[in-house]
């Protein structure tokens, strides 16, 4: 793939793209549990449940279920703390993951983390970080490990548009390109940092040249398409796992609801946003890819996400029940 | 002479600088277009125009590295970090260069910048929004650490601050931002339009850097607090009946030893508070200097209510955050040694 091979953002889809009828259930099934998962978180944290931050992923679907269609077992995942989506897409508890963001001991930090700190060694998710930008030179580490030990293991180095900025991302580039490492670097290109959008922040906006200086090739991605992401990841992964080097995927995508759960949202017009949910919804679009191949019908899908409610109601009734961490839980796992 | 909160006090002192000032610049995260995550730089823009107060992309190496620039090239920036705990990309800058260059240059660069940045917890935010790292600003000589407690200081603070020749960190509490906030987290907080020290006088003014204030006379015990734990003490102070004499420290470097040590050989005794973890704290700094300039007058040793040596948790926080229960319970202890 040429390093600059920029696909246009379209919100027709493109009928090359292919799967098979279990693969797009699935990738739908997946998606929906996202989304019910965070309005629910949404619905929670606005009864007073959940406190502090709290980073809906929604809008940004397709992403990560695209990506974990070409992961493999032991393939590593880093992100930063808009992470409940990615935490469900490993395979973690819904119930671990709700529970962590209303502070309880059943939670997957066992509450002390909240919404942007927690970790499966298990499903081999490496966090949830609250700092911008942090995660993205252990990522690369991840990769240096795997490498070490000869494992054809790949990390995947999730970050926004707004962290593609800091000065530890480039660093972290040019150290995976020098060292050839298997890494792949997923810009979540949402349009926004906060308040601030990529124009008002980046001198250079297609941020899939982010590694242009250090040879790392890039591709921008329909990050609205979960096919289009997965064929995309494809290749990314392909190149990394063969010991070619790090590769990095811009997912052109969108954040509907406000960055955390305050957030006036006076930087872009509810039109922009209207828009996008109406026509390139990613989950939407699978749907039409469903129909459109046969694989289901209407009433099949709405099965599906009478099952996909039920799994979130457990995990919040889980949530709301589970004790708070004894106070003795709040010296454990500190080094003094 | 209005009322405002310590968000309004804040920005108001930013336009009066930047309206006598033509060489003070505004810059941050978030700052220009959208007025800051907590509206402290709201309007400033369309104010003053682009050129002055602008959106920086998240680097905060980057911005308080180019703000020294500017500043020993004749501008006087006044930078915002979101919140504290971003701080540390820019520590590099902070610690190496924007603290060094008077001493280097031998006093023929100085650096007139000020970094603004929200600080301590009280809301929520868990071990990346709630930190607060004053003791590791101390630490470096070359700098000036600053941590308002009300509206009226906060904008006579941060006007000195701007107009100092040398770096001042300007920490702002921000659960103090809208009242008072004493530690009851289960009570509404009073605003500060209801509080005196809400009252604050319309355009320039200063509170001069490195002057303590006592909050409240006493004769039984010193409290040395600052920001938030300013007004805990003063809960504590009525809740359990102690006679104590509050000092809001109010600049942390340079220290107002004087204040201190005239409170303490009058009092006899002294309670150090502060919300920031306690091992190598800044309490540890204050406990030590009062115990070697007022030895023969301490009565009972030097007590520490801090935060506990963990990092800020999710859940618990108010298991976490030393409110007044905590420095009550402090205050009869040292009362009862002898
Ligand atoms: C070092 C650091 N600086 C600033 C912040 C505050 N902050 C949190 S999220 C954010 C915007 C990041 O935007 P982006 O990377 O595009 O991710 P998105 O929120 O869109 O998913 C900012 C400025 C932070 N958490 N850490
Ligand atoms: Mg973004």
């Amino acid at each position: 793939m040429p390093a600059d091979a920029s696909a246009e953002a379209s919100h027709s889809l493109n009928s090359n793209l292919k799967a098979s009828k279990e693969e797009l259930l699935k990738y739908y099934r997946d998606m929906l549990l996202i989304r019910r998962f965070e309005e629910k978180a949404g619905q929670l944290y606005g009864m007073g449940h959940i406190g502090g931050f709290c980073h809906l992923y929604i809008g940004q679907e397709a992403v990560v279920v695209g990506v974990e269609a070409v992961k493999r077992k032991g393939d590593q995942v880093i992100t930063g703390y808009r992470d409940h989506g990615h935490m469900l897409a490993c395979g973690m508890d819904p119930k671990g993951v709700m529970a962590e963001l209303t502070g309880r001991e059943g939670g997957y930090s066992k509450g002390k983390g909240g919404s942007m700190h927690m970790f499966s060694k298990e499903e081999e998710f490496y966090g949830g970080h609250g700092i911008v930008g942090a995660q993205v030179p252990l990522g690369v580490g991840l990769a240096f490990a795997n490498r070490y030990r000869e494992e054809k293991k790949v990390s995947f180095t999730y970050f926004g548009d707004g962290a593609s900025n800091q000065g530890q991302i480039f660093e972290a580039m040019n150290m995976a390109q020098l060292w050839k490492l298997p890494a792949v670097f997923v810009i979540e290109n949402n349009q926004y940092a906060m308040g601030t959008s990529v124009t008002r922040s980046h001198s250079e906006t297609h941020l899939y040249r982010r590694g242009a200086s250090f040879g790392i090739p890039g591709v921008e991605v329909d990050g609205m398409d979960v096919l289009a992401v997965r064929e995309a990841a494809r290749d990314a992964v392909e190149h990394a796992r063969s010991g070619e080097g790090p590769f990095i995927l811009e997912m052109k995508t969108y954040r509907y609801r406000g960055h955390s759960m305050s957030d006036p949202a006076k930087y872009r017009s509810r039109e922009e946003v209207d828009e996008v949910r109406a026509h390139n919804d990613p989950i939407k679009r699978c749907e039409q890819r469903i129909i459109d191949a046969d694989f289901a019908d209407a009433t099949a899908l709405k099965t599906i996400d009478k099952e996909i409610k039920e799994i979130v109601l457990k995990s919040a009734d889980f949530a709301m029940k589970s004790p708070e961490p004894a106070l003795a839980e709040l010296y454990t796992d500190v080094v003094i | 002479m209005a009322r405002m909160t310590m968000i309004e006090a804040i920005r108001d002192a930013m336009d009066v600088v930047m309206s006598v000032n033509e060489n003070v610049v505004v810059f941050g995260e978030d700052v220009g277009y959208f007025g800051g995550v907590f509206r402290c730089t709201q309007s400033l823009q369309e104010k003053h125009g682009k050129h002055r107060c602008f959106d920086a992309p998240i680097n905060e190496s980057g911005i308080v590295g180019t703000a020294i620039g500017m500043a020993v090239n004749g501008l006087r920036p006044c930078v915002e970090i979101q919140f504290a705990d971003y701080m540390y990309p820019a520590y590099d800058q902070i610690s190496q260069e924007a603290s060094r260059i008077r001493y280097r240059s031998n006093g023929e660069f100085t650096v007139p910048m000020t970094v603004r940045m929200p600080t301590g917890g009280g809301i929520f935010g868990g071990q990346t929004h709630s930190q607060s790292p004053e003791a590791l600003f101390t630490h470096i000589c070359g700098i000036k650490t600053v941590v308002p407690s009300n509206p009226y200081d906060a904008k006579g603070l941060l006007i000195a601050a701007i107009e100092d020749d040398d770096p001042v960190i300007f920490l702002e509490p921000k659960r103090l931002y809208n009242g008072p906030f004493d530690g009851h987290h289960d009570r509404p907080i009073i605003p500060w339009s209801k509080h005196p020290l809400g009252e604050t006088p319309d355009g320039h003014y200063t509170v001069p850097l490195g002057k303590a204030v006592i909050r409240r006379v006493g004769q039984d015990v010193t409290v040395l607090a600052y920001g938030t734990m300013v007004h805990v003490a003063e809960a504590a102070t009525e809740e359990t009946g102690v006679d104590a004499e509050i000092i809001d420290l109010r600049t942390l470097a340079p220290l107002d030893l004087d204040t201190i040590e005239e409170s303490v050989r009058k009092t006899g005794r002294c309670v150090v508070v502060h919300e920031a973890t306690r091992t190598s704290g800044y309490g540890a700094e204050l406990s030590a200097i009062v115990q070697e300039n007022c030895f023969y007058a301490l009565e009972a040793p030097v007590t520490r209510v801090t935060g506990w040596d963990t990092p800020y948790p999710h859940a618990q926080e108010w298991a976490y955050f030393p409110g007044p229960a905590r420095v009550g319970a402090a205050l009869k202890r040292v009362m009862e040694a002898s």
